[in-house]
């Protein structure tokens, strides 16, 4: 299995949805509009030739001031062909959301949390969507790039004073 | 080795109450079974045939918080992390001793962000922090050596001390 | 498949509880409970003794590591790599490495590869001592995890000896190794993997064939290859299931192409037959470490570092001669090298399973984003698929035998 196969044959199927193809240091990443990252995702994973049946990876990223600021990254992967491929989708704000692919593969329920989680984009489909890693009560996404790391200041010798004046230590 | 060897056959030993109770207190301390992370295998292997905690009476960890009288935060603490902390504090009985084990429960370690408490004294008294990323199992038992002079030094009173720092121990252990 | 998968979230198991379902009871397991090894919670739902439904509750030691990354330069954030899974920090420097390498396309030293190899399979070696302690600690079988320590003492002396740190040794970097290795690492490493071969006999001795050991594992925490995969499971847990499948033979990084090793699979997907899994492939660990140590007595010393002074600094005697050597220092030091454009996406087989990760460069000197595919993370929504319909006890087994570490999982 190659890249130009694969790439055929979502060009045959889903081609009309095919917003970009890139193919970087050998791998094949394919972008596609929400509804042709659903159709193909299901295509990869049904077709018996292909058989994409592991979703190996899925991630979100957030390119601040581009747009669509948002993409999802699906990694696929064929067990069989020892071949990955990549499907990109991006949404915008101010209601990121794409669809969910966890009615196709079961494994990634906690990936997309995770990925509402730190980055707030929604999942249409996805049967609950909750946060996972942070406190049910958190307010905002941390991984977002407009989002501040949140660090504080290290005290020092020259310094622990004034820090430690203000620092909440416990009591008993 | 025994007091049997010391008091000779005079069958009666003087000593004061304090140091009678803070002797029992530091042979037979029993830490909470509490590990958040890294440090937590190094505990383990404090625990294990090499390094062999046991010398020192503290083989027994309770897994129940209402059984222990130490605890070690071996690990980083999270904000999510951090209320459990406190709440199994509050639940260990008195008197109870807290060890910050590595960086991350000292200080917050190499992780300053959102998601991690800057040092777990922002949570519960620290009595003796421990430094390094992780500590060596021979540092955590010299921290825990360090605890228990300092125990050996407690009033009956139960006022308690302020807590020893691992880079300055000449100066603070006597 | 019959029913359809699915992977409750503690809510709903908790809600139905507390508006009045009274036929099955709700318990809370953890975040402070041995036998979850970390802080992982479990929000069970029993009838009696026996699971019908459970939730595992992850996010107790989150620590922000990907964010975190995003504010260092790439060679910084390899010490962060570290803390993730921290039974094995070295497979984790080695697949975020691997991941940069292929965004920059540099060359690593034949040395280095090999070194990287003998490395993350003592590190495997390890991680599965640890594994296998605990796992027959929570089955109540104390001297195993003794006897499991005391060898990976001797392993961490190995990393103590190379880099100076037992555990967190971010002693793989972008480009290389971080210093060359040490005169005796050689002698220890094979006086260790001749003895090593003989310890794992007596593993086996006190368990294989253990009656104990048998009833709490055999057939218990079954899953079969379909609902496996479906549910992202990878590693010896994927591999017990009797799917041969490991990245280092199906697309193999670091030259694994070139030794000689076997995948060890399981038939029935049961705990009994991830212990074997596993048991074997620490014998294969051995046999891989020894072919690399052999091929480096036969390379004799060499450079550990890529040879590109764009990504790696040079040695620091050449800084004192060559001026273009001293800006290529300065430059890696003040600021960092600049991956191109792209976006890469690596996975490894670590001790856990499929490790990933997934870097997104913007052209700075610091990573846009970083992403990893934490295989303990994704390996604990099938617990639920597993523990449905058996006893409390046996969770606690299937826990073990899933070796979460609850650093990946969080991140």
């Amino acid at each position: 299995m190659d890249n130009q196969t694969v790439l055929a044959a979502l060009r045959d199927t889903v081609g009309r949805e095919i917003r970009a193809v890139s193919e970087f240091r050998g791998d094949l990443s394919v972008t596609l509009t929400p509804a042709g990252y659903l159709a193909a995702a299901q295509f990869l994973r049904d077709d018996p030739e292909l058989a994409y049946v592991f979703l190996e990876n899925l991630c979100g990223v957030d390119y601040l001031g581009r747009k669509p600021r948002f993409e999802v990254v699906a990694h696929l992967t064929s067990l069989r062909h020892r071949h990955r491929v990549c499907l990109k989708v991006g949404c915008d704000e101010p209601d990121p959301t794409v669809p969910s692919l966890t009615p196709l593969f079961p494994t990634a329920n906690y990936q997309e949390r995770e990925t509402f989680d730190l980055l707030g984009i929604k999942f249409a489909g996805h049967p609950s969507l909750t946060r996972i890693l942070l406190p049910d009560d958190w307010v905002g996404h941390p991984l977002r790039k407009d989002h501040p790391l949140g660090d504080e200041e290290v005290a020092f010798t020259f310094n622990q004073e004034r820090i430690y004046a203000r620092k909440p230590f416990a009591r008993e | 080795m025994g007091i049997e060897e010391k008091a000779g056959n005079l069958g009666i030993v003087t000593t004061t109450l304090e140091t009678v109770v803070n002797w029992g207190r530091t042979n037979a301390m029993w830490p909470l079974l509490f590990g958040l992370a890294c440090c937590a295998i190094e505990m383990m292997g404090a625990q294990a045939s090499n390094y062999d905690l046991s010398r020192f009476g503290m083989e027994l960890n309770r897994a129940s918080p209402r059984q222990a009288d130490l605890m070690i935060v071996a690990g980083r603490v999270s904000r999510k992390m951090a209320p459990v902390v406190r709440r199994l504090y509050d639940q260990m009985p008195e008197p109870k001793w807290v060890i910050a084990m590595g960086d991350c429960a000292a200080c917050g370690g190499i992780f300053n962000n959102y998601a991690i408490v800057q040092g777990v004294d922002e949570v519960v008294p620290v009595d003796v922090y421990v430094a390094g990323c992780p500590p060596r199992p021979e540092a955590l038992i010299d921290g825990i050596m360090m605890l228990h002079q300092k125990v050996m030094r407690e009033k009956i009173s139960g006022k308690k001390e302020a807590p020893i720092r691992l880079d300055q121990p000449l100066v603070q252990v006597k | 498949m019959t029913e359809p998968i699915t992977v409750p979230t503690p809510q709903q198991i908790i809600e139905p509880a507390i508006s009045g379902r009274t036929e099955t009871m709700v318990l809370n397991m953890g975040p402070h409970h041995p036998s979850t090894h970390g802080v992982l919670r479990l929000v069970l739902e029993l009838d009696g003794e026996v699971v019908v439904n459970l939730a595992p509750d992850v996010g107790y030691l989150h620590t922000g590591i990907e964010k975190t990354m995003e504010s260092k330069t790439y060679q910084k954030a390899v010490v962060l790599t570290d803390r993730m899974d921290y039974l094995a920090p070295l497979s984790n420097n080695l697949c975020y490495a691997l991941a940069v390498e292929k965004l920059l396309e540099v060359e690593i030293p034949e040395r280095a590869q090999i070194a990287r190899v003998l490395l993350t399979e003592l590190q495997r070696i390890s991680s599965h001592l640890v594994w296998l302690g605990t796992h027959a600690l929570d089955l109540a079988a104390m001297s195993v995890f003794l006897y499991a320590f005391r060898e990976r003492e001797q392993i961490l002396d190995i990393f103590e000896l190379v880099s100076g740190a037992r555990m967190m040794t971010s002693y793989f970097r972008i480009g290389g190794l971080a210093y060359d290795l040490p005169a005796d690492f050689l002698p220890t490493v094979e006086q260790f993997l001749a003895i090593m071969p003989s310890r794992i006999d007596e593993y086996e001795d006190l368990l294989t064939a253990n009656p104990l050991w048998l009833e709490r594992t055999v057939g218990v925490g079954v899953i079969d290859a379909q609902a496996a995969i479906a549910l992202g499971l990878t590693g010896a847990n994927l591999r017990a299931t009797g799917v041969a499948y490991d990245v280092r033979k199906a697309m193999p990084y670091s030259g694994y192409e070139t030794y000689s090793f076997e995948i060890p699979i399981g038939k029935n997907g049961d705990i009994y037959d991830r212990y074997r899994v596993r048991i074997a492939e620490m014998r294969q660990s051995v046999k891989i470490a020894q072919q690399a140590a052999e091929r480096l007595r036969e390379l004799g010393p060499g450079p550990v570092v890529t040879p590109n002074r764009k990504v790696a600094p040079p040695p620091k005697r050449e800084i004192t001669e060559s001026m273009e050597s001293l800006i290529h220092h300065f430059k890696l030091w003040t600021e960092g090298f600049k991956p191109p454009r792209g976006d890469a996406y690596v996975s490894i087989e670590s001790p856990r399973g499929i490790l990933g990760c997934y870097v997104v460069s913007d052209g700075s000197p610091k990573p846009w984003r970083v992403h990893f595919r934490a295989p303990s993370f994704i390996n604990l929504q099938s617990l639920a698929h597993m523990a449905k319909g058996r006893l409390v006890a046996d969770l606690v087994a299937l826990i073990a035998s899933l070796d979460p570490v609850l650093g990946e999982v969080d991140r």
